[in-house]
C-alpha cells in the first residue's frame, strides 16, 4: 500500500477510491458539492448585504472552510446534534438549515431562525439538530458534552458533534469538556477547525503543541488530523468518529486543518498574515475546486453539471435574500418575549 | 381540603433545611426519570454539606453523578443536558465557585432561550451553598446572589426555612427556565416543619413572616431569622415590625413590598451580601419609583455586608454581616424617628 488513494489512481473496481466514493452514490456526492456552493454563496451574499447596509452588527465568514463543515456533517443524521461557533454559517447549512430563514435572521426579521434575536453569531436550527452557534469561544464545547450525556442517559442513539476553532483549544472549557466526555464515554465528536489563527494570533504563537490533535492523548481519546480542505478525508475521519461514538466507545478529537480566506471579522486589516499565504491557499487548495476536479475526474459530474449547481444555488440565494427583505420586522412591544418561558 | 391533608399541613414533622432539600431531590427523582444530580463529591461522600447524603445508594451513581472539579465544564454539561431534555440539579460545592462557571450561567443558560427566539428552554437548577459564619474566610463565604439576580433569563431564589427549601426546589425543578437557588450554609442544620410529600412554593412570591404596623423589614435568607428575632425584641418596646421574607430576588415580588410600605411608612432592608449595588438598592429604588414613596415617613435604611472580603477571625467575621442587635437598633431608631 502506498497510503491514500489519489484521485487519478483509483482502480476500476473502486477498491482504492477515496472514502466518499465508496460510501455515497453520485446523487449524494453532487449534493455535497451543492452544499459547499450553498455555503460559499450564502456567505458571499451575506457579505454583500452587509456592505450594502442591509445587515448590521458583524459576521465571521468561513469561506475556504466549506469542505470541513460539509464533510464533518455528511455522516450525521438529522437527529444527531451539533454545537457551533461564531464562524458557524457553514455548520448550520451543512446540518440542513434553510438559507431563507438564515438570511431572515441576519436581516433581523421575525421569520429568522431566532426571530431576529440572535443574528449571525447565534444562528441555530434545532429542527435539524443545530443547537446553536456561540459568541463565546469554547462556549459550545461543554454544552455538546451535556447533549451527549442526554443521548446516553435517554438512549437516543444520537451523536453530538462540537465544532470549535484552534483558538478555543486554549480555553479551559475545552479541556474540562474533553475530560468529562472521556471519563463518561459519551457519544461526542470534537472537531477543531484549525484555520491557523485565532483572530490575529497564530497557532504557533498560542499553542504549546504543534498539532492540536495531540491534546487528545491527555484525555485518552483518539486524536486525528485531517486535511480539512479535502472533503473525502474529512468525511472519512468524521464517519469513524461518529461510528465509534454511536457504538458507545466514546469521544474522538479531530483536527481539521484548513484556512479562512476572509478576515476574522469585519474589523480585520489582515496585518498578521501575508497576501502570498492567502493566495497560496486560495489558488492551490480551495476545497470546492479540489472537490470539483475530483468529481470530474471520476466522471460523476461535468462542467455543465457544476455550472447548473452554481446557477441553482445562485437562485436559491437570491430568493433567500428577497424572502429576508420582504419579511416583517419584530415588534418593539415584543422586546421582552422569550426571556422566560411564557406560562402555558 | 380533607382532614388528613390538613394535619399534614399543620403537622409537626420537623426536618433540617438540608434534609428538606434532600427530600425534595428524592421526590423529584422518583417522580421524573429525567431529573438527576450533578456535582463535586455528591455521591458516596454525600456532598460537602451532606445535602445529597445517601441519595446515591437509593438512586445510583448515574443519577447522583460525581463530576470532576470542573465548575465551568460541569455547568456547561448541565446546560447542554437541560437543553436537550434532561432536568439536571447541579450543586456547586460552595457558591463562591460560581465565579468559575459564570460563562455558562450568564452567557449560555440565561440567554439560550432568548438568543434562539424561544426555540428552546433550559430547565436547569443550580444549588449554591452560600454565606458566611463558618470561619471559611474570603473565598468560601460570599453571598453572590445579586450577581445572578442581575441577569435576565435567570430566576434566583433564597429559601429561609426548611419548608421553603423543599417547596422552592420542587418548584425550581418543574420550572422550564434556569433557577438558581442560594442556600445559606448556616441554615442547613436548622430544623423546622416540613410538609410531607410533593408540594411547591411559588417562585416570585415573598412571604410576610410577621405582620406589623410600625415598619417593614425586608430580609433575605438567614437574615429573615435575625430580623424575626429583632422583631420580638422590638415588640417588647412596643414596636410592631412587619417582616417580609423576600424568598425570590428575581423576579422580585414588588407588590408585597410596596403594599407593606404603604401600610407602615418605614422600610429597613436586611441582607448579608455586600451592601452597595445590591438587593437593598433595588428594593429602595422600587419604593422610590412607586406610590409607596409618598407614604414614607423616614429615609429608607439598608443593612448589608461590610465593604470587605469576609475575614477569618470570628469576631471580625460576625462584624462583617448584620446581626440581631444591629437590626434591632436600626429598626428602633427608624421607627422612633431618631433617623
Ligand atoms: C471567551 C472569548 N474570548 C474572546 C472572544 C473574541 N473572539 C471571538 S472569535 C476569536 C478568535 C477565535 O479563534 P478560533 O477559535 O481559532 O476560531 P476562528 O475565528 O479562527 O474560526 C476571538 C478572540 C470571544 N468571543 N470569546
Ligand atoms: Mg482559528
Amino acid at each position: 500500500m502506498t497510503g491514500k488513494a489519489k484521485a487519478g489512481t483509483a482502480s476500476a473496481n473502486g477498491r482504492n477510491l477515496p472514502f466518499i466514493y465508496r460510501r455515497y452514490d453520485h446523487a449524494q456526492l453532487r449534493e455535497a458539492l451543492r452544499k459547499m456552493h450553498l455555503i460559499r454563496q450564502f456567505e458571499e451574499g451575506a457579505e454583500e448585504s452587509y456592505m450594502r447596509g442591509l445587515i448590521h452588527g458583524t459576521m465571521h465568514l468561513s469561506i475556504g472552510q466549506e469542505a470541513s463543515a460539509v464533510g464533518m456533517c455528511m455522516g450525521l443524521s438529522n437527529e444527531d446534534q451539533i454545537t457551533s461557533t461564531h464562524r458557524g454559517h457553514g455548520h448550520c447549512i451543512a446540518k440542513g438549515a434553510d438559507v431563507k430563514r438564515m438570511f431572515a435572521e441576519f436581516f433581523g426579521k421575525t421569520t429568522g431562525y431566532c426571530r431576529g434575536r440572535g443574528g449571525s453569531m447565534h444562528i441555530a436550527d434545532v429542527s435539524t439538530g443545530n443547537l446553536g452557534a456561540n459568541g463565546i469561544v469554547g462556549g459550545g464545547i461543554p454544552i455538546a458534552v451535556g447533549a451527549a450525556l442526554t443521548a446516553k442517559k435517554l438512549k437516543t442513539g444520537n451523536v453530538v458533534m462540537s465544532f470549535f476553532g484552534d483558538g478555543a483549544n486554549n480555553e479551559g472549557a475545552f479541556h474540562e469538556a474533553l475530560n468529562m466526555a472521556a471519563i463518561w464515554k459519551l457519544p461526542v465528536v470534537f472537531v477543531c477547525e484549525n484555520n491557523g489563527y485565532g483572530m490575529s494570533t497564530s497557532v504557533a504563537r498560542s499553542t504549546a503543541v504543534k498539532d492540536i490533535a495531540d491534546r487528545a492523548a491527555a484525555y485518552d481519546m483518539p486524536g486525528v488530523i485531517v486535511d480539512g480542505n479535502t472533503l473525502s478525508e474529512v468525511a472519512e475521519a468524521s464517519q469513524q468518529a461518529i461510528d465509534r461514538a454511536r457504538a458507545g466507545e466514546g469521544p474522538t478529537l479531530i483536527e481539521s486543518k484548513t484556512y479562512r480566506y476572509r478576515g476574522h471579522s469585519k474589523s480585520d486589516r489582515n496585518r498578521y498574515r501575508s497576501k502570498e499565504e492567502i493566495e497560496e491557499w486560495m489558488n492551490s487548495r480551495d476545497p470546492i475546486a479540489l472537490y470539483e476536479a475530483e468529481l470530474m475526474e471520476f466522471g460523476i459530474i461535468d462542467r455543465a453539471g457544476i455550472e447548473a449547481i452554481h446557477d441553482e444555488v445562485e437562485r436559491e440565494i437570491a430568493e433567500g435574500i428577497e424572502f429576508a427583505k420582504q419579511s416583517p420586522a419584530p415588534e418593539i412591544a415584543n422586546l421582552e418575549k422569550y426571556v422566560y418561558t411564557e406560562p402555558a | 381540603m380533607d382532614a388528613a391533608t390538613k394535619t399534614l399541613e399543620t403537622g409537626t414533622r420537623e426536618l433540617t433545611y438540608a434534609q428538606a432539600i434532600q427530600e425534595a431531590m428524592a421526590i423529584a427523582m422518583e417522580r421524573d426519570e429525567r431529573v438527576f444530580l450533578m456535582g463535586e463529591d455528591i455521591g458516596v461522600y454525600g456532598g460537602a454539606f451532606q445535602v445529597s447524603g445517601d441519595l446515591v445508594e437509593r438512586f445510583g451513581p448515574e443519577r447522583v453523578m460525581d463530576t470532576p472539579i470542573s465548575e465551568l465544564g460541569g455547568a456547561g454539561v448541565a446546560v447542554g443536558a437541560a437543553l436537550t431534555g434532561l432536568r439536571p440539579i447541579f450543586e456547586f460545592q460552595f457558591s463562591d465557585f460560581a465565579t468559575l462557571a459564570m460563562e455558562q450561567i450568564v452567557n449560555q443558560a440565561a440567554k439560550m432561550r432568548y438568543m434562539l427566539g424561544g426555540a428552546v428552554s433550559v430547565p436547569l437548577v443550580m444549588r449554591f451553598p452560600a454565606g458566611s459564619g463558618t470561619g471559611a474566610a474570603a473565598q468560601h463565604s460570599q453571598s453572590l446572589e445579586a450577581w445572578l439576580g442581575h441577569v435576565p433569563g435567570l430566576k434566583v431564589v433564597q429559601p429561609a426555612t426548611p419548608e421553603d427549601a423543599k417547596g422552592l426546589l420542587l418548584a425550581a425543578i418543574e420550572d422550564p427556565d434556569p433557577v438558581m437557588i442560594f442556600e445559606h450554609k448556616l441554615l442547613y442544620k436548622m430544623k423546622g416543619h416540613v410538609p410531607e410529600g410533593h408540594y411547591t412554593t411559588p417562585i416570585g412570591k415573598a412571604d410576610i413572616r410577621r405582620p406589623g404596623t410600625d415598619l417593614t423589614i425586608v430580609a433575605t435568607s438567614i437574615m429573615v431569622h435575625k430580623a424575626l428575632e429583632a422583631a420580638e425584641k422590638l415588640a417588647g418596646e412596643g414596636i410592631e415590625a412587619e417582616v417580609i421574607d423576600l424568598r425570590t430576588i428575581r423576579p422580585m415580588d414588588r407588590r408585597t413590598i410596596i403594599e407593606s410600605v404603604c401600610k407602615t411608612s418605614r422600610l429597613l432592608c436586611v441582607y448579608e451580601a455586600v451592601k452597595t449595588l445590591g438587593i437593598g438598592a433595588e428594593i429602595s429604588a422600587l419604593i422610590a419609583e412607586s406610590e409607596a414613596f409618598d407614604y414614607l415617613d423616614a429615609p429608607i435604611v439598608r443593612l448589608g455586608g461590610a465593604e470587605t472580603p469576609i475575614p477569618y477571625n470570628p469576631d471580625l467575621e460576625k462584624a462583617t454581616v448584620p446581626q440581631v442587635d444591629g437590626i434591632f437598633a436600626a429598626a428602633r431608631d427608624l421607627a422612633t424617628g431618631v433617623r
